[in-house]
């Protein structure tokens, strides 16, 4: 009995090393294969005088090429500046965010657009919107009595 | 046969500090009571029904958030391990407790209840049970805080100094197992709580009295967070330590193997703590590399949780068959399932299995983006803490509050439905909350009272409000059992010992299982890996960037 059991132990372990093994292979190379990244280190700035720094004196989406954007984003308790964001369908988006006073997030609904805006840091993530249609973009970490209604929207037109 | 504990013959606890531990739970089910009555305000609010109307004394909904995510997940936790973790090591040992101890840690308790409560209630501290800053509670808040940090050290101070006393007059003897899985879950807590002790008392403590004007948002969060994950095994390995040593028993089964538990729960000594960028993976200011090394890490941590499976299923197959279960899977109808301590634990463990798939799921890097902060987060965690946890605490209950009162269970059938309602709700609840989360609803927030919707958050919403009712009714019939059992229940016929499991693999007295018994090796080995997995952040970022003034704005 104690044998058996000392066999199939080894059994499951090895099965679930192996498993666990293979999950982070996978991870490992979608991240590198199809370029998804988390969000780094990308800049601290003073929250204080955010809104005087730029690139965030100028809040709002600008081109820099072709079918590539940026969006300069400032949030602040109760709203995102700016809140409604137009790109055409196929660009490629890199959000610059940041935060004047209290920990905020900014999630765009059904993108990889999920991070979170901490005071003194820059946050960045570049995300490409293939297909048209619009997005719900929602303060998703809680930050004062308004939390719930702070949003947005992302067209892709 | 050996056994888990130095004396199986018997021993009894002396009947005042069976008070002490006694009340010490008891603190703990009155955080979960209060906690679970705003639960059931938030799960009607996913599903766009406000009812807090009914909550006088509550100004808002994240006041009362914050109440549930600090009465369930802190007080509830450490009240039950503070009391559970030195009763089960004076039982292992045979060794009676310290009367000073139990009142300390019992008093530091209450007061830490009292000034929580006090910020709390007056709307003082409503920023959630994470106490991100800058938001920022009133003083009362931290040091209560603080101060349950400070109970549950006394009762690891407790139970090393028994565990000590004991070494020495039992000196190449192995250490009884059940006294050693208890120990290493707090010795863990202690390596674990360093980063929330650094982060409360050396940043937002003075800072809520003023005396620091201003403090670091991502310092504290990461200091929250190297605290912040190891704590979810602290609220776990109690309920393991019943898995695997208590439960068997209780069905008729063994322990399959002593070597094996002794390395499981080293592993958690070693590997919780290393891992709290995986709350960070969206945090701005952290390195992708350290993010990566963290999620490795994670993936190591659930190791030894798989080869919990194993073994808990072991046991309980054994326990089957014993009991005359036959087939692949059909001895699980022979298992004792009208007995209210195993049906609770039984079915926390299936919840388990959808809690523990879908944490690795959070863990898995890129994959946290589309998860993170969507009420896919509180869906996992309903099945892990919020049951897996829970159910299994309430378990325990139905023995040892009979236990420690010398009373019968009153209403055993009612206890048993009870631990079917609670998980029928759960899973309807995670249900609608996981759906919700992959289309987008986010955590933490009054969706009924929010200025948008999806029309396709509707069914998501009704499950988690559906599911939650259910829950909330099977948490009162707990407290209906209980407070019953205390009140009417027949004196004198409560269980005269714990319900320890003896292992059909014993511990060795010379083979490589030896060396798991120096604790003082291990947690030397696990503060490396923590300076391993830490250093590299914090020698790149301090000095604290101390950027920002308090908001208070709840
Ligand atoms: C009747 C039972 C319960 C119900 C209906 C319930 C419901 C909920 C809901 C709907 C949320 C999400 C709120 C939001 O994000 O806005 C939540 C959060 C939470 N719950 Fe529960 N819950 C219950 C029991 C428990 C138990 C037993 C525990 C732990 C032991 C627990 C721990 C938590 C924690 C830690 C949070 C997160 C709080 C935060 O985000 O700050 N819950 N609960
Ligand atoms: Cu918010
Ligand atoms: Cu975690």
């Amino acid at each position: 009995m104690t044998m058996r059991i000392e066999r199939y132990e080894k059994a499951f372990l090895g099965v679930g090393a192996g498993m666990l093994v293979i999950f982070l292979l996978a991870l490992g190379f979608t991240s590198i294969s199809m370029g998804i990244n988390l969000p780094g280190r990308a800049g601290e700035i003073d929250p204080a005088s955010v809104r005087a720094i730029p690139p965030f004196n100028n809040p709002g989406v600008r081109e820099l090429g072709p079918g590539r954007y940026e969006v300069v984003m400032v949030a602040s308790a109760w709203a995102f500046q700016p809140n409604e964001i137009r790109v055409p369908a196929g660009s490629e988006v890199t959000f610059m965010a940041t935060t004047t006073d209290v920990i905020h997030g900014l999630h765009v609904d059904g993108t990889l657009v999920n991070m979170m805006l901490i005071p003194g840091q820059v946050s960045r993530n570049t995300y490409r919107f293939d297909e048209p249609g619009e997005h719900l973009m929602v303060c998703h970490e809680f930050c004062g009595v308004g939390h719930h209604i702070m949003s947005g929207k992302v067209v892709v037109e | 046969m050996s056994a888990t504990v130095a004396s199986p013959e018997g021993f009894q606890l002396p009947a005042e500090q069976r008070r002490l531990v006694r009340w010490t739970i008891y603190i703990g089910y009155f955080a979960l009571f209060a906690g679970v009555a705003h639960g059931f305000a938030q799960a009607l609010s996913y599903a766009g029904i406000n009812i807090l109307r009914f909550f006088p004394f509550l100004q808002g909904y994240y006041q009362g958030l914050t109440a549930h995510g600090v009465a369930n997940a802190l007080f509830f936790t450490f009240a039950f391990s503070n009391g559970f973790l030195p009763l089960l090591t004076s039982r292992a040992l045979a060794r009676p407790l310290k009367t000073p101890l139990l009142h300390a840690s019992l008093w530091t308790l209450v007061v830490a209840n009292v000034l929580v409560i006090f910020a709390v209630s007056t709307n003082r501290a409503s920023v959630l049970y994470t106490s991100y800053a800058p938001l920022q509670a009133h003083w009362t808040y931290y040091l209560g805080l603080v101060l349950l940090v400070v109970s549950s050290y006394i009762a690891a101070a407790h139970m090393f100094i028994l565990l000590g006393g004991w070494r020495k007059e039992n000196r190449g003897v192995r250490i009884p197992l059940l006294a050693f899985i208890s120990v290493a879950s707090y010795a863990m807590w202690i390596l674990a709580s360093l980063g929330i002790a650094v982060s409360f008392i050396g940043f937002l403590l003075p800072w809520s009295l003023g005396i620091l004007e201003r403090t670091d948002p991502l310092l504290n969060r990461t200091l929250f967070w190297l605290t912040g994950h190891a704590i979810v095994y602290v609220w776990l390995l109690p309920a393991y330590i019943s898995w695997y040593a208590l439960v068997p028993r209780q069905v008729g089964g063994k322990l399959i193997s002593d070597p094996l538990t002794r390395l499981v729960f080293v592993m958690f000594l070693l590997l919780s703590v290393p891992t709290g960028f995986h709350h960070q993976y969206t945090d701005p200011g952290i390195s992708t590399q350290m993010k990566a090394f963290h999620g490795l890490m994670t993936f190591g941590v659930f190791y030894p949780s798989l080869a919990t499976a194993f073994s808990v299923v072991a046991s309980l197959e054994m326990g089957g068959r014993n009991r005359g279960g036959t087939g692949v899977l059909r001895w699980i109808k022979k298992l004792p399932w009208d007995d209210p301590s195993v049906a609770a634990q039984l079915l926390a463990m299936f919840t388990f299995v959808f809690g523990g798939i879908t944490g690795l799921i959070n863990a898995s890097y890129i994959v946290n983006q589309v998860v993170h902060n969507t009420a896919w987060i509180p869906g996992h965690f309903h099945m892990t803490v919020g049951s897996a946890v829970a159910l299994t605490l309430m378990g325990i209950a139905y023995w040892l509050i009979p236990y420690l009162t010398d009373r019968k269970l009153w209403g055993r059938k009612l206890a048993v439905a009870q631990s079917w309602f609670y998980t029928v709700g759960v899973l309807i609840f995670a249900r609608g909350m996981i759906s919700g989360g992959l289309d987008g609803m986010p955590r933490r927030t009054f969706i009924a009272e929010a200025s948008y919707t999806k029309d396709s958050w509707a069914l998501a919403g009704a499950l988690t409000g559906i599911g939650g009712t259910l829950m909330t009714i099977g948490a009162l019939l707990f407290f209906v059992v209980i407070g019953m059992t205390i009140w009417k229940g027949q004196k004198g016929e409560g269980p005269k010992d714990i319900p320890f499991a003896h292992a059909l693999l014993p511990a060795s007295e010379n083979r490589w299982d030896v060396k798991l018994d120096r604790l003082g090796l291990w947690f030397l080995v696990a503060v490396l890996l923590v300076v391993i997995a830490y250093g590299p952040f914090f020698l790149g970022y301090l000095p604290p960037h101390l950027v920002s003034p308090g908001f208070r704005i709840f």
